[in-house]
């Protein structure tokens, strides 16, 4: 394990640090200490690093990740993970808005609650959230899964695409174009395998699926003439 | 973007460092606002019968021990002031409206930054790091205080742009975002017998605080009726001379983190800026949610 404080390292010289990692690097697993609120913590990284970091980061920790499993023992502000490609991001605290904002691929855990907007524009991602989510979240939403133990905010998945949604609490209302589904014994081997890969225990029986009604986005013929 | 902070003091034994703190907390914003900043901060409460006026005059040298004496001769009462930077700090013996009164006729050109018991409030362009250098803000001590760094969006940059905005005894403003309903308001306000100074947002909505407050609402009920009335993107807080709120717009764009422990209650826009307060690391740390007001009052 490599110990690296932040403070004294500086952030640009830490992600340096992992951008010069070569592929087949024996140096893979990372402690980091001092983020006091850092912006842009372990981003761009592309190999195959466990890295902790202990306390509370700031903006955009772990945005573009490939490969890497980074876990922050703390809160982490706007944009976590933003535009994740694949790899795992777990927040063991709470994350502020925008958490996993457009992400393409891999899987980020916020194991307390995520603010509004989570999952923004999410292209693929899935995102387990232990407590509940803000308002607006999935908004835009085009693929991949969010998962809220706990509660939903207001507007839930507005205007979105193709992702899916499943929710074990209250919503407190859905966005446009956004609508119950049915639970089917396929989408709870699904929700049961999203769970168990983010280590979040909770009952798939009580989660409830929301996704498209498919009205607002789909090209309509009957329309054609308002184009 | 801009920056906004907050300390409030739970015990007095950090009342002597209060500004060092505030200090480092609007250092810590210095890249989200470096055009400008202020702070306004509660301190040493004036003695009964006396009103603390904080002033300002670009001039450095400018001739405030002529000020003084002549206001305390031509109103015969007690008369004294500090400066600090290139602001002043008069303590006078009189009713508010007869130090306004005599300023404007005798001193137009002089601006009062804020008035009270016990607000002091400096402000001026130019990054933070250095805007704290020059006022001494390190050496202040206080029960409270609230500071911004403003990267200017809305109006133009100068002092009487920067923030905090105060327009009534006591009270003050800083605000991240912008509100888009200020003209009218201002024309409403205006109506209602608040003064503006400039033509900036923020100053519409310390004005409209200013208002419900004269009329009898709590700092509470001021800012939720605020939530309905003011339109726009806002983080703001707000101090009173024994009171300290943070309300964000039902929309929540503009960020915000409030921490708290036995000692002191904290706001800012970022975690950095609350990081390295004693016992941060062991705080009570959350994200206010929208259109839901928090305040804490001194007992």
């Amino acid at each position: 394990m490599i110990e690296v404080d932040i403070e004294s390292l500086g952030v640009r010289g830490l992600n340096e640090r992992f951008h010069r990692l070569p592929p087949d690097t024996n140096e893979r697993a990372w402690k980091l200490t001092n983020p006091k609120g850092a912006h842009a913590l372990a981003v761009g990284l592309d190999r195959p690093l466990t890295i902790e970091i202990d306390g509370h980061v700031g903006y955009y920790c772990g945005g573009m990740n490939k490969q890497a499993e980074i876990t922050i023992n703390g809160h982490a502000g706007p944009g976590l993970a933003e535009n994740i490609m694949s790899g795992v991001v777990r927040v063991k605290g709470n994350a502020s808005q925008s958490a996993a904002a457009s992400g393409r691929g891999g899987l980020v855990v916020i194991e307390g609650d995520a603010s509004s907007r989570c999952g923004i524009s999410m292209k693929g991602v899935n995102i387990v959230v232990g407590g509940s989510v803000g308002h607006m979240s999935a908004f835009m939403a085009q693929a991949g899964h969010l998962v809220v133990c706990g509660d939903a905010g207001s507007h839930l998945g507005d205007s979105i695409y193709e992702a899916v949604i499943y929710v074990g609490g209250d919503v407190a209302s859905l966005g446009s174009d956004c609508i119950e589904k049915p639970m089917t014994e396929k989408h709870r081997a699904k929700l049961k395998r999203i769970l168990a890969a983010a280590g979040v225990s909770a009952s798939p029986e009580r989660f409830r699926r929301f996704g498209s009604a498919r009205q607002l986005y789909n090209f309509k013929v009957d329309h054609a003439a308002q184009y | 973007m801009c920056g906004i902070v907050g300390l409030f003091l739970k015990s007095s034994a950090l009342e002597p460092t209060l500004g060092k703190h505030l200090s480092a907390m609007l250092s810590a914003l210095s890249d989200r606002g470096p055009d400008s900043a202020g702070f306004a901060i509660y301190r040493n409460p004036a003695p009964r019968g006396s009103i603390k006026l904080t002033l300002f005059h670009p001039e450095a040298d400018y001739g405030w021990d002529h000020l003084v004496r002549e206001l305390s001769e031509e109103t015969g009462t007690s008369v004294r002031g500090e400066p600090r930077g290139s602001h002043f700090v008069l303590t006078a013996a009189m009713p508010v409206e007869t130090a306004r009164h005599w300023l404007s006729h005798h001193r137009p050109d002089v601006r009062i930054m804020g008035v009270g018991d016990c607000i002091e409030l400096y402000k001026e362009k130019g990054n933070p790091r250095d805007v704290v250098r020059r006022f001494r803000l390190n050496e202040l001590a206080g029960s409270h205080a609230l500071g911004h760094t403003r990267m200017a969006t809305e109006s133009a940059v100068t002092t009487q742009h920067s923030h905090p905005f105060s327009t009534g005894l006591d009270l003050c403003l800083v605000h991240n975002g912008s509100l888009s309903n200020h003209n009218r308001m201002r024309q409403w306000l205006g109506r209602h017998g608040i003064d503006f100074q400039t033509d900036n947002d923020t100053e519409v909505a310390a004005g409209y605080f200013t208002h419900l407050l004269g009329e009898g609402a709590t700092l509470e009920e001021a800012l939720k009726s605020g939530i309905s009335d003011l339109d726009g993107f806002y983080t703001f807080a707000i101090g009173t001379k024994d009171g300290f709120a943070v309300v964000r717009d039902p929309i929540a764009c503009k960020p915000a983190v409030l921490a708290e422990t036995d000692e002191w209650v904290a706001m800012a826009s970022e975690y950095r800026a609350i990081a390295h307060l004693p016992g941060a690391e062991r705080s009570r740390l959350w994200e206010p949610s929208p259109a839901t007001v928090y305040s804490w009052k001194k007992h």
